[in-house]
């Protein structure tokens, strides 16, 4: 992993900002920072003009997290595990039960709501992920590679809903491995290698400033090259 | 979560209750004379006087042991004695020497004789006595090599007093027949004795017994194993990634760490309500004594939640360090044996070498299983208390923070 090295950035209201870049390149360390997982040891950045030592639970309530993982409780069911993660945003009562249902809906889960997370698939926890993630309706929202291992018929739930959140005025900073998901799906979008910025444009700048570059992958390869990013 | 995790609640509370009755009825058996628990030894009669056959009923008498005098329908020899001994037949066998009878009655005669002439009164009597040397007499003890040292120096200590006795017994006799007919008898009987003055609740004498050093000792052993489930929720909060969650909503880590202290702490006083219903209401059915709580329940409570508030602690800060389950859960298990141990879990405080009763003090085990015995056995009050339930708050608010400390410097890159 590296540490982030001179990096300036800012994204604005309204942005789907892609965070690119090769295995250990510093995206999920910088998605880490901006959550308030990990602290910088130097430089400072801000939220809506608030700072983690000063304003740490104001900055919380506006931003939501969807973790590379499935941060979810195997052993509760979806409906169990949105209720007690809803609650941590004081989501409380009929308030609550009626974001879950309806976000269980919106995203085809509903009929699975009562069934425990360690029985459904891949993409099913991806989703249940994601709504665990935007409960509080978050006006920005933080997705650590959001589609990794699913199939498409969820890649494509999950990518709909978040155009939607999008449209409706969510703000979010994403980071993905796929990087034709990331051309249709960003406003904007960052090339990230060895902790520093490569590029900083929208999809289409990006590939018409690269030389001999049809999409997004010949920008990205062309910036950090073909070697192997093998580490342990 | 945990109804739906039987392994869990067996861990959490089958488990200790398991553990507490099978302890509590090894130890109590241990102290019990009771005729189904006799041991069976070796005695090997080369006397066949007054002596060995004393010895042979005092034994008997002691309804601790079975003497077995013949294998097979042969008196034993030494040499068969001593190898059922050594191959672990028999945990003791016990050789009474040729002659003890008629040789301790000769050197008693002898001293005695000795010691009134020199007072003039035995001319007629020292004339018999023959004066002939008389070799110290052996009474040989053979222990299974594998019997633990308590157990021989009981038993030494016992057959040492018992041959005492009969001594001292024959030292009379020889002083009242010399003395003749007409002389008063000696009172044979202990002039000094003992008498164990037991602690009184009212007029009620409270004799400790085995239950009440066990199930507090136990119980606190099994609070201390939420360590194990405790760090391991943690790892897997970490690796499963909710730990992400917990730490990106907008509740304070301390209301986090809140959370699940009281949630523990429910499950500690959980399993220590059923230790204690287990104690009070199975254990006579199991022959045991049961577990008087009578006024003592409130202040039991106490020791057990501030035990259950270090065991927490304890428990965070070996989730917060540990990087794996592996790591966590064998540490988690050893580290609270070792602290069990030096706490006077299994040997008393007392009876360690001095530089271990010292690190024993650091055990917080040892305040919680020091602050039970004076509740229970000292009938201590709260005020009482203060100093060990203080340690064990002390303790849970240190691992607390070096738990938060040593989370913050991680999280930072």
């Amino acid at each position: 992993m590296f540490s982030l090295t001179d990096f300036t950035l800012s994204v604005f209201e309204g942005q789907v900002f892609g965070l690119l870049g090769p295995n250990g390149a510093g995206k999920t360390t910088l998605i880490s920072m901006l959550c308030g997982l990990i602290k910088p040891t130097s430089g400072h950045f801000t939220i809506n003009g608030l700072t983690y030592s000063e304003n740490d639970t104001e900055i919380k309530k506006i931003i939501g997290v969807v973790p590379q993982e499935y941060a979810l409780y195997p052993t509760l069911t979806a409906r169990e595990n949105l209720m007690y993660f809803g609650s941590m945003y004081g989501l409380k009562g009929k308030q609550l039960k009626e974001k879950v249902d309806e976000n269980l809906h919106l995203l085809g889960l509903f009929k699975f709501a009562d069934k425990r997370i360690e029985t459904f698939s891949g993409g099913m926890k991806r989703r249940i992920n994601l709504i665990a993630g935007i409960m509080h309706n978050p006006q920005l929202l933080f997705l650590d590679e959001p589609t990794v291992g699913v199939d498409v018929q969820s890649r494509n739930a999950i990518i709909s809903y978040l155009k939607k959140l999008n449209e409706d005025g969510m703000t979010i900073i994403y980071t993905s491995h796929h990087l034709s998901e990331a051309e249709d799906f960003c406003t904007d979008i960052a090339i990230i290698d060895r902790g520093r910025m490569y590029a900083h444009a929208t999809p289409a700048d990006l590939i018409a400033k690269t030389h001999n570059a049809r999409n997004l992958e010949d920008v990205f390869i062309a910036l950090t090259g073909k070697e192997l990013r093998d580490d342990i | 979560m945990l109804k739906r995790d039987m392994g869990g609640v067996i861990i959490l509370f089958i488990m200790p209750l398991v553990l507490i009755i099978a302890v509590t009825l090894i130890q109590d058996s241990t102290f019990k004379t009771v005729s189904d628990a006799k041991i069976p030894i070796l005695l090997v009669n080369n006397d066949n006087g007054k002596v060995s056959q004393e010895v042979y009923q005092n034994l008997e008498k002691s309804e601790v042991f079975t003497v077995i005098t013949k294998i097979d329908g042969q008196a034993i020899t030494e040499i068969q004695a001593k190898e059922a001994v050594f191959k672990g037949k028999y945990q003791l066998a016990i050789i009474i020497p040729q002659n003890l009878s008629a040789d301790l009655q000769s050197k008693i005669d002898q001293n005695v004789g000795k010691i009134l002439s020199n007072f003039g009164l035995t001319d007629t009597l020292s004339g018999k006595i023959p004066q002939k040397a008389i070799a110290q007499k052996e009474v040989k003890l053979y222990f299974d090599p594998a019997v633990q040292m308590s157990f021989k120096n009981a038993v030494m200590s016992s057959v040492d007093k018992m041959i005492s006795q009969i001594e001292t017994k024959s030292i009379y006799a020889a002083f009242q027949d010399q003395l003749g007919e007409d002389t008063a008898a000696f009172e044979q009987e202990s002039f000094i004795t003992f008498k164990e003055i037991v602690p009184k609740v009212g007029n009620k004498e409270i004799i400790p017994n085995s239950v009440q050093h066990n199930v507090p000792a136990w119980t606190l052993f099994a609070i201390f194993f939420i360590v194990i489930p405790l760090s391991i929720n943690m790892i897997k909060e970490k690796s499963q990634g909710t730990f992400v969650r917990l730490h990106t909503n907008p509740v304070p880590n301390v209301i986090v760490m809140g959370g699940k202290t009281i949630m523990y702490l429910i499950i500690c006083m959980i399993q220590f309500y059923m230790m204690v219903a287990v104690a009070v209401f199975l254990f006579p059915h199991l022959g045991l004594p049961a577990l008087n709580v009578e006024g003592n329940l409130v202040l039991m409570s106490i020791v057990a939640l501030f035990s259950g508030f270090a065991a927490i602690g304890l428990g965070i800060l070996i989730g917060t360090v540990a990087k794996t389950q592996e790591q966590s859960a064998p540490f988690g298990s050893t580290f609270t044996i070792i602290l069990a141990a030096i706490g006077g879990v299994w040997v008393p405080v007392f009876a360690m070498p001095e530089f271990m009763q010292h690190i024993a003090k650091s055990s917080p085990m040892n305040w919680g299983l020091n602050a039970f015995y004076d509740v229970l056995l000292r009938h201590a009050s709260i005020i009482d208390i203060v100093p060990e339930i203080s340690l064990l708050f002390l303790f849970f608010l240190l691992t607390i923070t070096i738990a938060l400390l040593y989370d913050k410097k991680k999280r930072t890159v």
